[in-house]
């Protein structure tokens, strides 16, 4: 067996690279494999395909890679002559053995471990599949499948039927449309062709929320209804609401919980947050019946 | 000497001649040549849309009527190309939607287009009919829904395989009650529910209609309504098929596909239950292309299907369909031509897939016409490969994944070097190659040396030195498109063959050991060609100058550097005095 070890060796023949070895490629900014003081020892960040705590045989690793980890995302590679050591392990999602896969004569596959070193912060996964178990290949784009097949296959157990997405809580667990709840509402303008949707959670004030509709609407609108700055937080006063109707063509109101109108801004953002079930951009004109109303709400909160 | 031909003569025979290799051939001819041909293109193809500026296109063509951009490098399918790095529609719709107005056909491949994107395609190109957008991001139903709503004359919309932001289903109905001349529809990588009765009655105001694929949350019913609705149809992809399994259900289904006589092309099958697949057997004979890469059925559960599907040209299948279901191919369908196999997800951990080498090499010795192949496959053999290569010498595509890096041949522990020296000695109208598997520096002398018409090569975890692309490098006459990933080569033969690279459309590396300088060197060398830098780690103002990039993509150009990049790209600026120049601009 270790003539055929040999061999394989041949085939790794560590040609030079003079400039590379120089290089010092420590940086704060690198986030990965803190094992490059060791040089060698990759065990703690292995890549491997078992659950974790598996044990994993030792390995031969090729080296000549080991100064390179720090700038690439799959910091180098590993030339790992598993297969005529320990049997042939397997690269893909499986943990377990494939042993029908009959992965000719090599000795028991064991099929857990292939020491990868770990790759540096996926920054290039920001919108790849759903966090993969630790079972799986953790390689940047390996094996290669686009995006789109992986997240199908990914969600193919635990896909729901998308149900109606109407309703203004619709969560989902699908990378594409973000891992966290978002809370859609339906913002509709008079006179524009169509409506938006928007994520109230990604808003922090009306001030924020009163730009994104004006950038939004822009091209609908002909006052200028983010003007006065955003609504305050501390609520609608008199003066400030009428200053609202009169200066803009266009006001921005929403439908609360109780389904009454509301002129967007008499209530502290986070309240709005959860009450607000839908926004309408209208005109001023048409707003004013909604003032009294308004002010009602407020007295009997207050 | 003659006469020289009337322009009125030339345009008539140019309207015959359609491909655009030829039409660029006959620019090349002389200045009248030239100017009659551009006069009268109609259909604009931009294979790298930086490779040239949005304004020279319009110019050129000033009759264009369909325009076919792609953005990202390929490798940007598999997550290599970091968010942000480019390929923004913006800049070509803002002008061709001055200076081409009657622009009826937008092609997208791996672009970055937005919701004002589309808003603008819609308010724009009065006689827009076709948008095809693939592997595209960027945008949202909302955007969708403008397209829907404004283009009159709308034939043909789809999506494949792109990132929607999905805001809901609404978008759907905003077709107006007056569009009938859909064509072609496809919104199967959309998430969310559709109103069944607004797609019932578009489909049944669409008498042209031919192709239309659904995403996955239509349910089965939802089919058979339509189904019934459209038996004109040639090209389906189904919604999810799987529901509990209901006799009435079924002999609707069947019923319904039983009408569709005309139907060539099948997909979708999400989720699909076994019990439902006869329900297929009627279509089956009439397919050319059938495509279960989504449908996590196992053997024998496969085998009706496949036995029935005696005229199939095209097969897209996951490893679930083992060597044993590859058999049946291999006898039932004598005209196959393209096959890809994909990996399947360990949904099912008990169950080993029994996918081995001998399923290609069965169906390569069966199917005569076979020339397209993908395939995934966990080991593979020299022998097996050297098999495909004398059954099958005219092997177009041939892309095998073996998805262990550096796996050797499993019986006898060899590189697959000569396995592969097989095929591109043997398949002498070899296009595209993508190798895998233990590979040596000899594996690239061979392809070199015989991969004379391969236009892409595409390689991962292989060779052993600089060697190897030296052999890429100074061999491979037709290649137009190399990408690399994790190879250990460095400066060397990369600077050597440097006037190689003026004849390609692109080169990608990434996790190689090339240095900064070397790129530095490269476009200094270069002035034709962008030579980007693309690092998340390290600015440039502090990366030594034999530091290894993490990425780097370069590619002919007319333009220039670009503009639009982002922090993390760039392009070393002519002069190296200056150093490196960040052109990002907002």
């Amino acid at each position: 067996m270790s003539k055929a070890v040999a061999a394989e060796h041949d085939y790794i023949r560590l040609s030079e690279f003079p400039t590379m070895e120089s290089t010092t490629l420590m940086s704060d900014k690198a986030n990965i494999n803190k094992n490059n003081e060791d040089g060698l020892n990759f065990k703690a960040t292995e890549l491997r395909l078992g659950l974790p705590g598996s044990d994993s045989p030792d390995r031969v690793v090729d080296t000549r890679f080991s100064t390179l980890k720090s700038s690439c995302p799959v910091s180098g590679a590993k030339r790992v002559f598993s297969d005529a050591i320990n049997g042939s392990s397997k690269w893909v999602f499986s943990s377990t053995t494939t042993g029908d896969v009959g992965s000719g004569s090599g000795p028991v596959k064991d099929g857990k471990s292939t020491p990868f070193p770990k790759p540096a912060v996926p920054v290039s996964e920001k919108k790849s599949s759903a966090t993969a178990p630790a079972s799986k290949a953790q390689v940047v784009g390996w094996p290669p499948i686009r995006s789109f097949r992986k997240n199908t296959m990914a969600t193919s157990q635990t896909h729901k039927q998308g149900g109606d997405c109407n309703n203004n809580n619709s969560e989902t667990e699908e990378a594409k449309s973000g891992p966290e709840a978002c809370l859609y509402v339906k913002v509709s303008m008079e006179g524009a062709p169509y409506l938006r949707k928007i994520d109230l959670k990604t808003y922090k004030s009306y001030v924020e929320l009163s730009s994104a509709l004006e950038k939004m609407f822009s091209c609908f609108t002909i006052g200028q209804f983010g003007s006065h700055g955003g609504y305050g937080r501390d609520g609608l006063n008199e003066s400030r609401l009428t200053d609202l109707l009169r200066g803009s063509e266009y006001v921005v109101t929403y439908e609360d919980k109780d389904t009454d109108w509301m002129l967007v801004g008499d209530v502290p953002w986070e309240m709005f947050m959860g009450s607000c079930k839908r926004l309408r951009i209208m005109k001023s004109s048409e707003a004013i019946g909604l003032a009294p109303r308004v002010m009602e709400k407020c007295r009997s909160r207050n | 000497m003659g006469l020289p031909l009337p322009s009125k003569v030339l345009e008539h025979i140019l309207s015959f001649i359609d491909s655009n290799e030829d039409r660029n051939s006959v620019s090349l001819v002389c200045k009248s040549w030239f100017d009659t041909e551009r006069r009268t293109r109609k259909r604009v193809f931009v294979g790298n849309c930086y490779s040239v500026s949005p304004v020279t296109v319009s110019r050129r063509f000033p009759k264009m009527r369909s325009l076919t951009l792609k953005g990202k490098p390929h490798f940007a399918d598999y997550n290599l190309v970091p968010d942000g790095w480019g390929g923004y529609a913006w800049p070509w719709i803002e002008v061709l939607a001055k200076k081409n107005p009657l622009l009826e056909e937008i092609r997208l491949k791996r672009m970055v287009i937005t919701d004002e994107c589309l808003e603008m395609i819609a308010a724009s190109f009065k006689e827009f009919k076709a948008l095809v957008l693939v592997s595209c991001e960027g945008f949202t139903t909302d955007g969708i829904a403008a397209i829907a709503a404004t283009c009159r004359n709308l034939e043909v919309l789809e999506l494949r395989e792109c990132i929607v932001e999905d805001l809901g289903g609404d978008w759907l109905s905003y077709f107006p009650e007056s569009l009938t001349s859909l064509v072609s529809l496809d919104f199967s990588c959309l998430d969310s529910e559709v109103k069944l009765s607004d797609l019932e009655r578009l489909v049944s105001r669409s008498p042209n209609l031919k192709s239309l694929k659904l995403n996955r949350a239509v349910t089965l019913e939802g089919l058979e309504s339509l189904l019934r609705r459209a038996p004109q149809l040639t090209d389906l992809g189904t919604g999810s098929f799987s529901a509990e399994f209901e006799p009435e259900m079924f002999s609707k289904l069947s019923k319904a596909f039983a009408e569709c006589k005309q139907l060539k092309s099948l997909s979708g099958l999400w989720d699909v239950i076994p019990e439902y697949l006869p329900a297929l057997y009627s279509v089956c004979p009439g397919l050319t292309s059938l495509n279960l890469s989504y449908a996590t059925v196992r053997m024998p559960d496969l085998v009706g299907i496949l036995r029935r599907c005696w005229k199939l040209q095209k097969l897209w299948v996951m490893d679930l369909i083992e060597d044993k279901g590859l058999q049946t191919v291999a006898m039932r369908c004598k005209d196959l031509r393209e096959l890809r196999v994909f990996p399947s997800e360990p949904d099912l951990d008990d169950v080993s897939v029994a996918l081995t080498e001998e399923g290609l090499v069965t169906v390569s010795r069966s199917c005569r016409k076979l020339e397209s192949i993908l395939y995934f496959c966990v080991q593979f053999t020299n022998a097996a490969l050297v098999t495909i290569s004398r059954y099958r010498p005219n092997i177009k595509c041939f892309r095998l994944c073996v998805i262990e890096p550096f796996a050797p041949d499993h019986i006898t522990r060899e590189p697959l070097d000569e396995g592969f020296r097989a095929i591109v000695e043997g398949c002498k109208d070899l296009r595209r190659l993508s190798v895998s598997g233990l590979l040596t520096d000899k594996a690239f002398e061979y392809i070199g040396k015989h991969a004379k018409k391969v236009r892409m090569l595409s390689i991962a975890f292989a060779g052993d030195s600089d060697l190897m692309l030296h052999h890429l490098l100074s061999g491979c006459e037709g290649l137009k498109k190399l990408e690399i990933r994790d190879c250990p080569f460095g400066d060397s033969a990369l600077l050597e063959h440097a006037a190689k690279l003026e004849t390609m459309r692109s080169l990608w590396m990434s996790s190689c050991f090339v240095s900064f300088g070397a790129c530095k060197v490269l476009s200094q060398k270069l002035p034709k060609l962008n030579v980007e830098v693309i690092d998340e780690m390290y600015p440039p103002e502090s990366r030594p100058e034999n530091s290894p990039v993490e990425r780097i993509y370069i590619y002919r150009t007319l333009a220039g550097p670009r503009l639009d990049m982002p922090e993390f790209v760039w392009t070393i600026h002519k002069n190296p005095e200056v150093g490196v120049s960040n052109l990002a601009i907002k």
